[in-house]
């Protein structure tokens, strides 16, 4: 099979799945008593920052690796990468304001953790003007890789910079020093909205890599 | 590491004599700060907001445009004449061109800032009598970030399409901590406070210039080799 048919059926299986997790969170998992349904966009909206985040780091890693090993497969992955990481992000900045206009009262806030997603946002869409900006594959290679280290770098300190005023995003749920505040249900549907949209990652960047390889085959027989 | 330090001064000094000699960049770069401190007047009520609760925006904001500008010229001038290529053949190490470029670009930017300052005292009427000091304290720390990232970006662009456009778009998310705790740290000094209310600011802008100092210096070379 080859590799875009791979990640075709990935996705599709993800698609599938996602559709799963919509039952699931409708129909089968408790109301949450002071948010209401709102809270509901909550099983979707984190699992896109989740994989908007691993995306980021994807490519971060993979520049560190293409600027150390010269491989272009890591610049080809953070390339692919990158713009499955901006269709995410930009899931996880449309869903958040739905929820926090009856929530917070309010569409947009400045606190710490919507402002690094947001920058998240802005570091994917500078990536990919500039991989578009360079003609040459492996000046394009080395500039964006540099640029993905940069990035990496710089998202601890957007985060800190702007932590220092007050925050008003909801606190950790999952991933804190005590053991999840979540009651099991809906920690489940979280758990496999979160397989979900990992699933989901990997065959839209596998679909992306052997478009890129399909893509450079084509300009090497021209 | 003095021979690194020597070379890295030879490659500024050309540079900075250039940029002196002609005047051109440097004289756009003053004016174009005096004009934005002049926006920033018209684009303000005076009657409903006092100058002193947004001197810190204007003073920030200005020199975050007059850095941008001022970087933007940085590796232009290496264009001309294929001159790049005989920085890149003659026997200097990576590490000292982008010190060089670094030094330059730090001497440029601190003489707009050495006009932009007193003029944005003159324009707002702020008080920095007392804390001048401490002021150009927080303005070169904060300069010192803008132009690590920002002399790494400019030697990427120039060999890109719409070079002028793509350094903002990748530069500016880049100077958003900086930009957040030098306001910050204005504002504490600019209200009286003492300079150990924004010591927080001040480790965590030490703090982003050493990681991107130290990132910019190895990174550097990716961006010129073959």
């Amino acid at each position: 099979m080859s590799l875009a048919r791979k990640g075709r059926s990935i996705m599709l299986t993800g698609l599938a799945l996602l559709a799963l997790v919509y039952v699931r969170a409708l129909a089968f998992t408790p109301v949450e008593r002071f948010q209401g349904p709102a809270q509901k966009i909550f099983y979707l909206h984190v699992p896109a920052a989740w994989s908007a985040m691993l995306a980021m780091g994807l490519v971060g890693l993979c520049s560190i690796l293409f600027l150390v090993t010269k491989d272009l497969r890591f610049d080809r992955f953070a390339g692919a990468s990158a713009e499955v990481g901006t269709a995410f992000s930009l899931v996880m900045l449309t869903t958040g304001p739905i929820w926090a206009k009856p929530i917070w009262g309010t569409w947009w806030t400045w606190d710490a953790r919507l402002t690094l997603t947001l920058f998240l946002f802005f570091l994917f869409i500078g990536y990919l003007l500039l991989r578009g900006a360079v003609g040459d594959p492996g000046l394009r290679a080395r500039y964006s890789a540099v640029l993905g280290i940069c990035g990496l770098l710089l998202l601890p300190f957007i985060h800190l910079s702007v932590y220092l005023f007050r925050t008003l995003h909801p606190q950790p749920i999952i991933l804190k020093p005590s053991s999840p505040s979540l009651p099991g249900s809906m920690l489940a549907t979280l758990l496999f909205s979160f397989a979900v949209f990992t699933l989901l990652y990997v065959g839209f960047v596998t679909q992306r890599y052997a478009l890129s390889l399909e893509r450079e085959s084509e300009v090497e027989n021209a | 590491m003095s021979d690194l330090l020597r070379r890295a001064w030879t490659v500024a000094r050309k540079d900075l004599m250039l940029e002196f000699r002609t005047r051109t960049a440097l004289l756009s770069a003053v004016v174009f700060t005096a004009l934005v401190l002049t926006v920033f007047n018209f684009g303000r009520d005076p009657t409903a907001v006092a100058p002193l609760d947004l001197a810190p925006s204007i003073l920030w904001v200005t020199f975050t445009f007059a850095a941008m500008v001022a970087l933007n010229r940085a590796f232009q001038l290496e264009l001309e004449n294929q001159a790049l290529e005989g920085l890149l053949v003659s026997p200097l190490s990576r590490y000292s061109l982008y010190w060089g470029k670094l030094v330059a670009n730090l001497v440029f930017v601190a003489v707009v800032e050495a006009v932009g300052l007193p003029l944005f005292v003159l324009f707002f009427d702020v008080p920095v009598g007392r804390v001048v000091l401490p002021l150009c304290g927080v303005i070169a720390l904060a300069t010192l970030g803008f132009v690590t990232v920002g002399t790494l970006f400019s030697a990427m662009v120039i060999r890109t399409r719409f070079a002028e456009l793509m350094l903002p778009v990748l530069l500016l998310p880049f100077l958003i901590p900086p930009l957040v705790l030098a306001v910050l740290a204005t504002a504490k000094l600019l209200s009286a406070r003492p300079l150990s209310d924004s010591a927080g600011y001040l480790k965590l802008l030490a703090a982003y210039d050493i990681v991107f100092l130290v990132a910019a210096t190895f990174l550097f070379r990716f961006t010129v080799d073959e």
